[in-house]
């Protein structure tokens, strides 16, 4: 029924069909939600903050607290200076939050609204009650995608606040880039396993995993704290964890407070984890902790118990560039063959990442940046995987060519569990380990003929 | 509360009036959307047209199929078209992408029309959407129709207008030869859940022709013809009434408004529909319909009441209509109405919910989750009714929750819509979890009931 894509590439130029990216707005309002007591604002017209709102409420299952300018069609002529000015005031008067932080909308940028200039504007007639803060980000649609805005979001904050006093603390600076609450908790674990002190920034955990108390919390116990984001600046080092969420933070990090940065990719699988672990282990200048060395141990004996399944199974996967980088190599290194691999995002370093990692393996995978999902459903038309990897978007796909999907990624928008299970680390691949195995085993179940259904497996 | 709110909320014994039918205050975490949003709502139920979001990927990807439309044939409306404007386009225009599109597009799916969103971007820019359209209709021998949704224009109340004037384009360019003289067009109906099946069987079995629905599983070759029918049927008076009220005076089509939600209701619509055609064996038909299906879901209904008898529910929904429809439903249910808010009620209509609720129910226009989870917890509320960013609040509180919007799963139309309503209902709020939340076991709670 929804199997309406030819299998034949026609040219397009001009055109998107089922996206694999949205726009900026939405991850700035997601990194905003990681800071303690902050209210995401929307500058623009009311639907996009409805959009963005219900998006991430489908994903978390979790009520989104963000507010908008309401722009009308005389705000898009005049400019929406009146509509931030008055918002600024309604949202102190109303929501009392610790900081407000405003994004940019496709109207607003092009409309051309200054946003520093109205919040000094703000500042300078007594808008900003004692002790509470705005920032910003410029968070234009037409640029990037979803992670951009995240990323321009994270740099926000740490632009406005990080400021260096002279003296160098023993933390460091952790941007975990844009994963779930539940993989920002394992992060802080790991952290915490090497009695490193550390600052993570953004961190949703205790924010959009927030438990049931029989109270609607406006603004939920977890997040960042201002002052922490203030202590940055002091960090005597910064981890970076994917190019695309969390570089240009760390960079300005550099830039601002000469913090040294150094970026990962995200800790995703065995091989990426164990660099981020070492990357600890080199800062902290101890060994690492046996815990790590047991969860690293379990997941090499999960995948050797199973690897007879996993062999030589062609996947498909498609999500952010961060996620799709570290789980291609996941993938790679547990003998899978990845032979269509995109992202909706932009950069051409993603394809030049995944030819590297393929290079040996799957030297002709089709490897795509910006790509979009009718173009993945005529990849696999053209050529069937046993397996695929990304959002919940690829359950049309699946259906029409009745191939397994392990939802990874973000948006997740009809499963749970997401939010609560990391999908980072050694147990966080372990998890990402059983999903796939299951759903090889799920499929070999039940097209086995008779005689060749298995008991043990 | 801001002051400026104050004036947007009162109970329904008050004397004053409701301010309401206003823009939001800038600042305010409103549950509202744009004229996009609203457009988009619309005409996306219609299964055989193209439907091509010009403008941003946003807009494209937060309305990829997320509306429950069903659709008995073509499916080409759950597909995601975008002309992904980037930054080249915003400074040089976005017109010659836009043509692009349509021409990579029209040929390989063949739809039967096809409608272009103009969005804020491509507003503010200046495309002339309109003049792309008219030269790809030329170009492809089918129309190809600008909705004027650009989402600063307003509420989705403006984007149902736009969305209206589109339809309006379309109808009266199809042969109305063999349309008989007892033949309705419904209005306002998006099939979520297949619930137009279920009234276009009821008017069906009345002995009547259903000519085009607008837009649940909408085909563009009918509402072509649309102008043929005798009367419009509209539900939804928010979204369709300009249209029906376009159509009376062009084509003197008279219309009813009416409800299909609730028995009460859905009696009351039927019957309104068969007095309109003055014609007794349709009246008698009519009747036997209504009874028959109120007997045969009234046994039901009344086992579900004797659990539901004296619990309060909260609403708030997008238009007034499905408002007034719910407070009826629930009384069937025993429940009383603690709350009801609409998104973008009017004033009359806030002065007939005054009618329909208790005095001291709580009436609120454009309302936050600051206010409602407030609301909520004082009044001591067992069931919540509303969409996707109310639906969480409602479990962080520990409440039963029914989705009446775009998300629900199961039909509610009609008289069976009723029985699936209630069980719905009842299987929240009776749901063993609820004695387990915190909210429940704190000493004093006036709702204690079964707690361990």
């Amino acid at each position: 029924m929804l199997d309406m894509t030819p299998a034949n590439s026609v040219e397009r130029t001009a055109l998107k069909i089922n996206p694999a990216k949205t726009c900026q707005p939405v991850g700035a309002m997601y990194a905003a939600l990681g800071v303690h007591g902050c209210l995401p604002h929307s500058h623009g017209s009311q639907g996009c903050c409805a959009y963005h709102r219900s998006h991430l409420t489908r994903h978390f299952k979790e009520p989104i607290m963000a507010s908008t300018s309401s722009f009308t069609e005389g705000s898009s002529v005049f400019g929406g200076m009146a509509n931030l000015q008055q918002a600024i005031s309604t949202i102190f008067e109303m929501y009392d939050p610790e900081i407000i932080a405003v994004h940019t909308t496709c109207l607003s940028e092009t409309i051309g609204d200054d946003i520093p200039t109205i919040i000094g504007k703000c500042q300078n007639e007594g808008k900003i009650p004692e002790g509470k803060v705005i920032v910003h980000a410029n968070t234009p649609s037409y640029v990037g995608f979803h992670v951009t805005g995240y990323s321009n979001m994270v740099k926000g904050f740490v632009k406005y606040l990080a400021a260096s006093t002279g003296r160098r603390s023993d933390a460091i600076n952790l941007i975990p880039g844009w994963v779930e609450p539940s993989d920002m908790a394992e992060l802080k674990r790991y952290i915490a396993a090497f009695n490193l002190p550390a600052i993570m920034l953004p961190d949703t955990s205790s924010v959009l995993d927030a438990p049931a108390t029989g109270e609607h919390s406006f603004y939920p116990k977890g997040g960042t704290t201002v002052a922490q984001i203030r202590a940055m600046g002091d960090a005597r080092h910064t981890l970076a964890l994917g190019a695309w969420a969390s570089e240009e933070a760390a960079i300005q990090l550099t830039k601002q407070c000469e913090v040294p940065h150094e970026v990962l990719d995200l800790p995703i699988g065995l091989a990426a984890t164990d660099r981020f672990i070492s990357a600890i282990a080199k800062l902290t200048g101890t060994a690492v902790p046996q815990l790590l060395e047991d969860e690293r141990g379990r997941l090499v004996d999960v995948i050797s118990d199973m690897h007879q399944y996993l062999g030589g199974k062609k996947v498909a996967i498609w999500g952010d560039p961060d996620q799709v980088i570290a789980l291609t190599e996941f993938c790679r290194d547990m003998d899978m063959k990845p032979v269509h691999v995109m992202t909706g995002g932009n950069g051409q370093a993603f394809e030049e990442r995944i030819k590297a990692i393929l290079a040996d393996s799957v030297p002709t995978a089709n490897i795509k940046q910006q790509g979009d999902l009718f173009q993945m459903h005529q990849w696999i038309k053209q050529e069937k995987v046993d397996l695929m990897i990304g959002t919940t978007y690829g359950k049309f796909i699946s259906r029409a060519e009745d191939i397994p999907l392990v939802r990874f990624g973000w948006p997740i928008l009809d499963r749970v569990g997401h939010s609560y299970f990391p999908s980072v680390g050694y147990t966080g691949g372990l998890r990402l380990a059983t999903q796939i195995i299951s759903a090889i085993q799920e499929r070999q179940d039940r097209d086995a003929p008779d005689h060749a259904f298995e008991l043990v497996m | 509360m801001l002051d400026a709110r104050k004036s947007q909320v009162i109970t329904a014994g008050d004397a004053r009036a409701i301010v309401c039918d206003r823009p939001s205050v800038a600042g305010s975490v409103t549950q509202r959307a744009c004229t996009f949003c609203g457009s988009r709502v619309v005409l996306y139920p219609i299964g055989d047209a193209l439907h091509l979001v010009h403008g941003p990927v946003g807009c494209a990807a937060y309305t990829w199929d997320i509306r429950g439309a069903l659709s008995s044939g073509m499916q080409l409306h759950r597909n995601s078209f975008n002309t992904d404007i980037r930054e080249n386009e915003v400074i040089f225009g976005g017109e010659k992408k836009l043509a692009r599109a349509l021409r990579e597009l029209i040929p390989i799916h063949k739809p039967k029309a096809a409608f272009v969103y103009a969005t804020c971007l491509t507003g503010v820019i200046g495309d002339d959407v309109e003049a792309v359209c008219r030269g790809a209709t030329a170009e492809f021998g089918i129309p190809v129709i600008p909705v004027q949704s650009e989402g600063f224009r307003g509420t989705k109340k403006h984007g149902y207008s736009a969305a209206c004037a589109a339809l309006a384009q379309l109808i009266d360019s199809g042969d109305t030869t063999g349309i008989g003289p007892f033949s309705v067009n419904i209005l306002g109906d998006f099939n979520i859940a297949g619930e137009i099946w279920t009234i276009k069987s009821y008017l069906q079995r009345m002995g009547l022709e259903v000519v085009a629905s607008m837009t649940g599983d909408g085909r563009v070759d009918d509402i072509r013809r649309a102008h043929g029918a005798k009367l419009n049927i509209v539900q939804c008076a928010g979204s369709m009434t300009s249209l029906a009220k376009m159509m009376q005076e062009k084509y003197g089509i008279p219309y009813v408004q009416v409800s299909f939600f609730g028995l009460e209701d859905c009696a009351s619509a039927l019957y309104e529909v068969a007095k309109h055609f003055a014609d007794l064996a349709m009246l008698e038909r009519t009747r036997a319909l209504v009874r028959e299906e109120t007997a045969a879901v009234l046994p039901e209904m009344a086992r579900l009441r004797k659990d539901l008898e004296g619990k309060v529910a909260a609403l708030y929904v997008g238009g007034a209509f499905k408002a007034f429809s719910l407070v009826k439903a629930l009384r069937q249910l025993g429940m009383r109405v603690a709350m009801a808010g609409t998104q973008t009620g009017a004033q009359q209509d806030y002065e007939h919910l005054k009618e329909l609720c208790d005095a001291d129910t709580i009436l609120a226009d454009d309302s936050n989750p600051l206010e409602m989870a407030a609301w909520l917890a004082a009044r001591d509320v067992d069931l919540f009714i509303g969409g996707v960013k109310e639906r969480p609040v409602a479990y962080k509180l520990g409440i039963g929750f029914c989705d009446h919007n775009h998300e629900r799963k199961i039909g509610l139309a009609g008289f069976v819509g009723m029985a699936a309503f209630a069980r719905e209902v009842h299987a929240t709020v009776t749901s063993p979890i609820w004695k387990l939340v915190p909210r429940r076991q704190r000493p004093g709670c006036s709702n204690t009931e079964g707690t361990p």
